[in-house]
């Protein structure tokens, strides 16, 4: 499933809405999930989970083709856990 | 910067203030939208949502773990788990914005 086809089941869930509303609904939701990562904040839904930001400290890398050492900066990178709900739903429980 | 958790309550409260319908029909939109992510992904079906990241399914297969307590051997049974990639655009605002 893609975000299009995502805007259109929910559209025809609900027709008394224009579809470009529909869009800037769905678009909106992920949008402040971003926006939320972005200034360091967690997005907890329950049932289905949950995304933070997790810090990973600056290191000395390689690069696999020369071998060569290379500084790799520190950077925050967004991370996802699977809420139980869904985790037991994914397994048929 | 102080952390905070934001909810579907935050979620639902953005819908509000961007399309202006009721704070009730703009919590059950959300909930629309999570449980039709869910939906697909329990189908067995990927959902990729542009700029933002992919959800997808990865079958595991039977091993044999270990109580870290007491040293146990238990067997894990095979498994469905969900993985989440997140987009360029996803990784990109969220390094910048910590950064700050």
């Amino acid at each position: 499933m893609i975000k299009s086809e995502l805007v259109q089941k929910i559209a025809d869930e609900n027709p008394h809405l224009y579809q470009r509303d529909v869009e800037r609904i769905v678009g909106t939701i992920f949008d402040e999930i971003i926006e939320a990562m972005a200034n360091g904040n967690r997005v907890e839904l329950r049932g289905f989970g949950a995304f933070s930001v997790k810090k990973r400290d600056s290191r000395t890398g390689r690069n696999p083709r020369t071998g060569e050492s290379v500084h790799v900066e520190e950077k925050y990178v967004p991370f996802f856990k699977t809420g139980k709900l869904l985790r037991d739903r994914l397994n048929g429980e | 910067m102080s952390e905070s958790t934001l909810t579907r309550m935050d979620l639902s409260e953005a819908v509000f203030r961007e399309v202006g319908l009721s704070r009730n029909e703009s919590a059950e939109l959300v909930e629309s939208v999570l449980d039709h992510i869910s939906d697909a992904l329990v189908s067995g079906e990927s959902v990729k949502i542009s700029s933002f990241g992919t959800f997808s399914i990865r079958d595991k297969n039977e091993r044999v773990g270990r109580n870290p307590k007491t040293g146990e051997e238990v067997p894990i049974a095979p498994r469905r788990v969900l993985t989440f990639r997140p987009s360029h655009l996803m990784k990109e605002r969220v390094d910048v914005g910590n950064k700050k």
